[in-house]
């Protein structure tokens, strides 16, 4: 059990190319954090820094109160989930589980005894005495998390360790992985680039962009309030809409369509404005403040559908009920309460 | 897929068996002359069938030798041979493993120096090289000695390479969670690369014990005492007597018995290929 905090931390691979670019994450004792982005955006590079597999070039990390730049990842105290799961192919489960306490010279009778305890936990007591090939993925990855927990570490760290499973797995194992977390309290560094398991599983997220950190929040502050167009467009399924408009007054003007801006724009010519697709409603006729859609084709979700379309050249989605008639265009509503308003050179989130 | 076309499958068939028979065909001459009296060659015809004399020319191959042709018994000159080929193929093995550990997972100055260095090495085989390798068996005092027989002949390019091209293939996350589980690199290299090697190493060790078995100039170069004398130079020594006809009944049994070992060795290590390659491991 330990904070972990990351100050400024920096990594230059040989060549020059700058991967994480100062980096300040404070993680509290017990917290999932979640690091999520596109690939390439050094959420694993971060991660493996932590881990002491990369060195650091610049900044400091600290596990508990102990500055761990230069420190072995042995004796970082952390334990690491793997993407592929990183099993020792020639030993069984339980060797698996045992290798790295019996490394650090823990007794026989103790390492029988936390095994034994893990494999409760994940429920793998069954198949201690089998090889991992022998194993589905689901099982690796029990395999996977029950060598983490056997150590009892500081600090969990994950990288992408639910890519490999396919979908409904996945969903099940990010369950199980929360409520792991939770019950041992322990603190946990998970890398993803699925912002699905980024909003479910994390305590806080930290989504990444280009090696600098874009917002840190809960998965609630970062989806109601996202701080840029980037975050904007990450988080959320279907993305949300980004349009650009003119600021005329106090209106918004997209194509034919007058938004209401809500807000004081002065000293703004043009702006994006954000609209989650789940957030508008369906309008009759153009009154004012409706946009109207050019309807390019529609994804049946089963519940809902998802109708894709254009306005003033911008794409946008929305989704609508299914029982709803569609003709080749039509009229969408938004509570300006749900607009996001962004700077259009920055990006970033204005108010 | 559905192949029924018998002329193809009759035509393959002939292809393979007539394939087998040139291979195992000499080797049944040699089989069947080593049963023979010692007369039986005199005619100019060799005999296609068993003679009567197979027990009496193996225990006499076993127990005296070739008296005449200045050949020791076969026994201690298997046992040379014996040594000398579990020396080398182990100590191949042993340097060829660790220096691809090297390679592969360390990064030390000159690390591509190294490299090509044991690449080059790949176009000196002992034959280029016999004379001043001789030189330096000699002058170090290594003639007529197990370690001059096997040392000159471990060195070897290939297993380097071939370790090599195989650690390569085993996954980088395996070497990070070995870390982060506290291994030191040799634990790493004792407890995950070697047993994910097993079934290279087995594979080596038959091709590289053959390859020792085998070796002909080098021993004969460097052994002029009949203590060190090996099994295949001894067969050269037994045919080519001078002023009498070799005793070709004599020389094939020796051949039959210096097949044995080789063949041993294949037969045993070939289970634990199949094995191998039945559990693909990775």
């Amino acid at each position: 059990m330990a904070s972990i905090q990351i100050s400024d931390v920096r990594k230059t691979y040989a060549g020059g190319v700058e991967a994480v670019k100062g980096i300040s994450i404070d993680i509290q004792d017990g917290e999932l954090i979640v690091l999520v982005g596109p690939s390439g955006c050094g959420k694993s590079t971060l991660l493996r820094m932590v881990a002491g597999l990369e060195t650091i070039t610049g900044g400091e990390v600290h596990i508990g109160d102990k500055l761990v730049n230069k420190i072995e990842p042995a004796d970082r105290d952390i334990a690491m989930v793997f993407q592929n799961y990183a099993l020792y192919p020639h030993m069984s489960v339980y060797e698996n589980l045992a290798y790295g306490l019996k490394n650090r010279g823990t007794p026989k009778a103790e390492i029988a005894e936390r095994v034994a305890e893990a494999a409760k936990i994940l429920e793998i007591g069954d198949y201690l005495d089998r090889k991992p090939r022998n194993l589905s993925g689901g099982q690796r990855q029990r395999v996977a998390m029950g060598r983490a927990i056997v150590r009892e570490p500081a600090a969990f760290l994950f990288d992408e360790p639910l890519s490999n499973l396919d979908a409904k797995l996945r969903v099940q194992m990010r369950g199980e992985i929360k409520q792991l977390q939770k019950r041992l309290g322990t603190t946990s560094l998970y890398v993803t680039h699925d912002q699905l398991e980024a909003m479910t599983l994390a305590d806080r997220l930290v989504v990444l962009n280009a090696g600098l950190v874009e917002q840190i929040g809960t998965p609630l502050e970062v989806y109601r309030k996202p701080a840029s167009t980037f975050v904007a467009a990450f988080i959320g399924s279907p993305a949300m809409n980004l349009l650009n408009g003119k600021v005329e007054g106090n209106e918004i003007v997209i194509g034919a369509s007058r938004l209401p801006a809500g807000r004081d724009l002065n000293g703004h010519a043009e702006v994006t404005v954000g609209i989650r697709p789940e957030d508008f409603s369906p309008a009759e006729g153009s009154q004012p403040g409706t946009l109207k859609l050019d309807v390019a084709y529609v994804e049946e979700l089963g519940a809902q559908r998802l109708v894709h379309g254009h306005i003033d050249g911008q794409t946008l989605v929305s989704v609508m009920d299914v029982d709803r008639e569609l003709g080749d265009s039509i009229h969408l509503v938004a509570d300006p309460a749900a607009q996001h308003l962004f700077d259009v050179q920055t990006g970033q989130r204005l108010g | 897929m559905v192949e029924n076309r018998p002329l193809l499958t009759f035509l393959s068939h002939l292809v393979l068996l007539l394939g087998v028979a040139t291979v195992a065909f000499p080797v049944y001459v040699a089989f069947i002359a080593s049963t023979q009296g010692p007369n039986s060659f005199m005619s100019g015809v060799i005999p296609m069938l068993p003679g009567p004399h197979m027990l009496e020319n193996y225990s006499a191959m076993l127990q005296s030798g070739v008296s005449t042709s200045g050949a020791p018994p076969l026994g201690p000159m298997m046992f040379n041979s014996l040594i000398m080929a579990l020396t080398i193929a182990i100590g191949k093995i042993v340097i060829s493993i660790l220096s691809a550990f090297a390679i592969v997972y360390f990064r030390f100055p000159f690390r591509t120096l190294a490299f090509w260095a044991i690449f080059v090495t790949l176009m000196l085989p002992v034959e280029v090289r016999i004379l001043p390798t001789f030189k330096v068996v000699a002058d170090l005092g290594l003639l007529n000695s197990y370690a001059g027989l096997s040392i000159p002949l471990i060195a070897s390019a290939t297993a380097t390479f071939l370790f090599r091209q195989f650690f390569l293939t085993v996954p980088d996350e395996l070497t990070e969670a070995s870390r982060v589980d506290g291994a030191t690199p040799m634990m790493f290299f004792r407890d995950i690369l070697l047993p994910l090697s097993r079934t290279n190493i087995a594979a080596l060790f038959v091709i590289l014990f053959i390859y020792g078995w085998n070796q002909y100039l080098w021993p004969l170069l460097i052994t002029t005492d009949p203590k060190y004398y090996t099994i295949v130079m001894g067969i050269k020594r037994m045919a080519d007597v001078a002023d009498s006809v070799p005793q070709w009944n004599l020389v094939m049994t020796a051949v039959v018995l210096a097949m044995l070992p080789p063949v041993l060795v294949v037969i045993f290590m070939q289970r634990l290929f199949v094995k191998g390659l039945v559990e693909t491991e990775k």
